[in-house]
């Protein structure tokens, strides 16, 4: 008893001592320090004049073009339909994708019908599909949304179904000796022990739906959005509102990533000692 | 509590080279609440045995009966526990791996938590309820699985070598804490392992199996008073008359182990 007695300590212990601010900024430190090593290097050849100022702005120029965009209300607006498609499509490729995957995982059938379907549609590049959803469904919002569910679904799939073929057999054994029938051995022990690739499935997936749904703003002629914000502004050189749109890409990724992934992922498989934090 | 008719159960592999036989017309009867301990070198198919009592093989002849009903299929009347500390459901904490049982039974979650923590208290973890496997020892996880394994109260507890992946020091704990539990719930028990002082310290009776295929060679009762002492004449002079079974059978066919 005392084994385990000492390790919940010796994890909580770093809570209480000084040391921990200490690696805290050290940690904040690590995080920073390659930006500002990039940063540096933009500033001198933004300064330097290799490329006309207009082509190349400065950080300063940027970071003004961010918040005057940020003030007048344009780029809340473009990033909040790019993210209402972004979730829209991701929603569908979770729902589809997890779904498609388990059963993958648990019929033998499913898996004979769907496994070479998808491994043969899934290493196409999203963007050869584009043109044919814009032709099918036309173009704007819709077939966006349902080409960035159809290929962030890839991923979402292919967890999924490792997932399931991963749950320990004597998880089975012990729930299956304990009473549970099909229904509660899936819901008990099946998700809960496929979790941890399902989350990586899905992150994998978010990633997959933001790079494919930027894209396709750019050719599916919707009035608003990140990827039309940064395409639309090459035609009058506005290379600032192009950088401006690109970090908010890159700050909705971080938010994400930190806000809801690593939250579910610390709650869930971390907090059960299946994932290392 | 029950008693179990072990009846010329037969069981083969399917394997690349054909169909070979793991056990082979093997017949005992067990007691209701009696302790019985099975033995034998690896390979004997005693762990074998033990998935077709729990009902996750089934024998190609023979049958097994539970308080004269013939087994088919897994069912809770017996608790099977592992060797594998894995066995444990690392996404619940100690307190709801023992009440799944009671759990798939519908039982109240208030009356579950309760007697899920009864039976933690019986295996000495009461305070590690709400701890999830991963922050307990090998041993603690071990104790989990018998308390998870008995929460539900099955009238027979199968257990395949629980202990054999732990620290001697601990294994011994485990021992006298099994013997405790046993006295206290007087459920019949199967119990499998490879180790001969354990099966003297627990059993009323041991089976000594031998490989290839895998038979009984021997039926021993064990008349020692409880708690036994690990170190008297009587129960070395136990061990030495397993291991003569054993060792006997090991060089009279010349199969190494």
């Amino acid at each position: 008893m005392q084994d385990a007695a000492s390790t919940i300590s010796a994890r909580e212990a770093p809570g209480h001592s000084p040391g921990r601010a200490a690696s805290r900024l050290r940690s904040i430190w690590r995080n920073i320090f390659p930006f500002i090593v990039v940063g540096v290097l933009w500033e001198i050849v933004a300064i330097s004049g290799i490329f006309p100022a207009r082509l190349f702005p400065t950080i300063e120029t940027v970071g003004r073009t961010f918040f005057a965009l940020t003030a007048n209300g344009i780029l809340p607006h473009h990033a909040i339909e790019t993210l209402i498609r972004l979730l829209s499509g991701f929603a569908l490729a979770g729902v589809f994708g997890v779904t498609i995957g388990i059963l993958m995982g648990r019929s033998r059938l499913a898996e004979d019908i769907f496994l070479p379907l998808v491994s043969i549609c899934a290493p196409i590049p999203g963007l050869a599909y584009t043109p044919l959803f814009l032709l099918w469904f036309g173009l704007g919002s819709f077939s966006s949304i349902l080409l960035v569910g159809f290929v962030s679904a890839f991923p979402v799939i292919f967890n999924s179904w490792t997932g399931v073929k991963a749950v320990k057999e004597i998880w089975v054994r012990s729930a299956h000796s304990m009473g549970a029938d099909d229904r509660r051995m899936f819901t008990h022990v099946i998700l809960p022990g496929a979790l941890p690739y399902i989350l990586t499935g899905l992150r994998l997936g978010l990633a997959q739906a933001w790079r494919v749904l930027v894209a396709v703003e750019m050719l599916a002629a919707v009035p608003w959005g990140l990827g039309w914000l940064i395409f639309g502004a090459r035609k009058f050189l506005n290379t600032d509102a192009m950088l401006a749109g690109i970090v908010v890409i890159a700050l909705i990724g971080l938010l994400l990533e930190k806000l809801v992934f690593q939250k579910i992922e610390n709650y869930t498989v971390v907090r059960w000692g299946m994932v290392a934090a | 509590m029950v008693p179990i008719a072990i009846d010329n159960v037969t069981l083969e592999y399917d394997t690349p080279a054909g169909k070979v036989t793991g056990v082979k017309d093997v017949s005992f009867d067990i007691g209701a609440s009696e302790f019985v301990c099975i033995v034998g070198p690896s390979g004997c198919g005693k762990s074998t045995l033990l998935n077709v009592i729990a009902g996750f093989l089934a024998p190609a002849a023979g049958e097994i009966r539970i308080d004269g009903k013939t087994v088919k299929g897994h069912g809770m009347d017996r608790g099977v526990v592992f060797q594998d500390f894995a066995q444990l459901f690392p996404w619940r904490t100690a307190l709801g791996n023992v009440s799944f049982g009671l759990e798939m039974k519908g039982i109240p979650k208030a009356e579950r938590d309760r007697i899920a923590r009864e039976q933690l208290r019986l295996v000495k973890l009461e305070k590690f309820v709400d701890s999830f496997p991963h922050h307990l020892s090998g041993g603690m996880q071990q104790r989990v699985a018998i308390a998870r394994a008995l929460a539900y109260d099955p009238s027979v507890l199968l257990m395949d070598e629980p202990f054999a992946a732990l620290d001697a020091m601990t294994r011994d704990d485990m021992q006298s804490l099994l013997a405790d539990v046993w006295r206290a719930t007087r459920k019949t028990v199967i119990y499998v392992t490879h180790n001969v002082a354990e099966a003297v310290y627990l059993a009323d009776r041991v089976i000594v199996m031998s490989a290839h295929p895998g038979t009984v060679q021997a039926d021993i009762k064990i008349d020692l008073p409880r708690p036994r002492d690990p170190l008297s004449v009587e129960f070395v002079e136990c061990q030495k008359q397993l291991m003569r079974h054993l060792g006997h059978k090991v060089s009279g066919n010349g199969v190494g182990h």
